[in-house]
């Protein structure tokens, strides 16, 4: 059985960024997964996610969200980023780490790119969780993968790791 | 380029138990996912899994979760629980030979931080008892993780057939 999960790139945020960004990602997978865990600088803010990194008004998303109280769904379109909102207003702590598991399918293909994100954001006693389906209208293959967070930085110990899946 | 998802430990019942425990996890890896399939022997429907991080019972878990039974969609959030709530699984009232499905992802677990995990739970026998919950927890504890430990939430026991299968993920 051949090995079909590997690590592409890994980074350790050793000061505060305000990105996260894993370029020249090979072509020889079939899809990609991102795990993040990092906290806030500030604290309040979202994470969104970037794809080559087109800033164009190409990205749409249709989010399903737990507050702890109620189950709640909202869309975006044409936006020029995908935002990964975990909860319905909290944002990331400047000291729980928010859990990002980010799917990029068929990131090498030609068609437009279809992303699953699962996101945790559990305070102790706030927060949320979400699950957001993505699309990015860009049929060109995917080679950088960017994880920005808008009016704050990543707070060091932020941790990112890419891996590709083959299918083959 | 290493493979990086390797199976760590696993636990097929053949019997019930009341406890399964993965213990000494190598801090050889960067992640670990929990893959479940279970079944209680609770007389009632639905039973969840209490997931106890290094054997930890203190009041440091929470939990958000979103859930849907078929008809309706909704969100629970506790603080300060005594264990990591895997909702929502099968039980003895369930439809014969059907298991609920988990899977639990514990990102950086040997960091001395504070532990976000993920998962999602899920329940589909063909019934009205079927479930799907997807949760954001947390492990309020900082150090390494080295055990995890799973119990009934009213059980009392696993049946047999449960199955339970730790793996470790390499980032480099």
């Amino acid at each position: 059985m051949p090995s079909t999960y590997e690590p592409i790139a890994t980074t350790t945020l050793s000061t505060a960024a305000s990105q996260i960004e894993f370029s020249s990602i090979p072509a020889t997978y079939t899809d990609l997964v991102l795990i993040c865990t990092a906290t806030a600088t500030t604290g309040g803010s979202y994470a969104i996610l970037r794809l080559n990194p087109a800033t164009t008004s190409t990205y749409s998303g249709t989010r399903l969200i737990g507050t702890g109280a109620s189950a709640i769904s909202n869309r975006e379109t044409a936006q020029n980023a995908l935002e990964l909102r975990s909860d319905d207003g909290i944002g990331m702590s400047t000291s729980i780490p928010t859990f990002m598991q980010i799917d990029v399918f068929s990131y090498a293909g030609s068609t437009n790119k279809t992303v699953l994100a699962s996101m945790g954001n559990d305070l102790n006693g706030s927060g949320g969780t979400s699950r957001i389906v993505g699309l990015c209208q860009n049929t060109a293959a995917i080679t950088v993968v960017r994880l920005l967070i808008p009016g704050d930085t990543f707070k060091t110990g932020s941790i990112a790791t890419l891996y590709g899946i083959k299918n083959a | 380029m290493p493979s990086t998802y390797q199976l760590i430990s696993s636990n097929v019942l053949t019997t019930t138990a009341a406890s399964v425990t993965f213990s000494a996890i190598p801090s050889t890896y960067t992640d670990l996912v929990l893959r479940i399939s279970a079944k209680t022997d609770r007389a009632n429907a639905n039973d969840g899994i209490k997931l106890l991080v290094n054997g930890s019972s203190a009041s440091v878990y929470g939990e958000r979760n979103v859930n849907g039974n078929g008809a309706t969609a909704g969100s629970n959030g506790n603080a300060n629980l005594a264990y990591g709530a895997l909702r929502s699984g099968a039980t003895g009232a369930s439809t014969a030979n059907v298991f609920s499905s988990t899977e639990v992802y514990l990102p950086n677990y040997n960091d001395a931080t504070i532990h976000p995990f993920g998962s999602i739970q899920v329940q589909e026998d063909n019934s009205t008892t079927a479930r799907i919950f997807a949760t954001a927890s947390t492990f309020n504890t900082s150090g390494a993780i080295t055990s995890l430990t799973l119990n009934p939430e009213t059980g009392p026991n696993f049946v047999s057939g449960s199955s339970f299968y730790l793996y470790g993920i390499k980032n480099s």
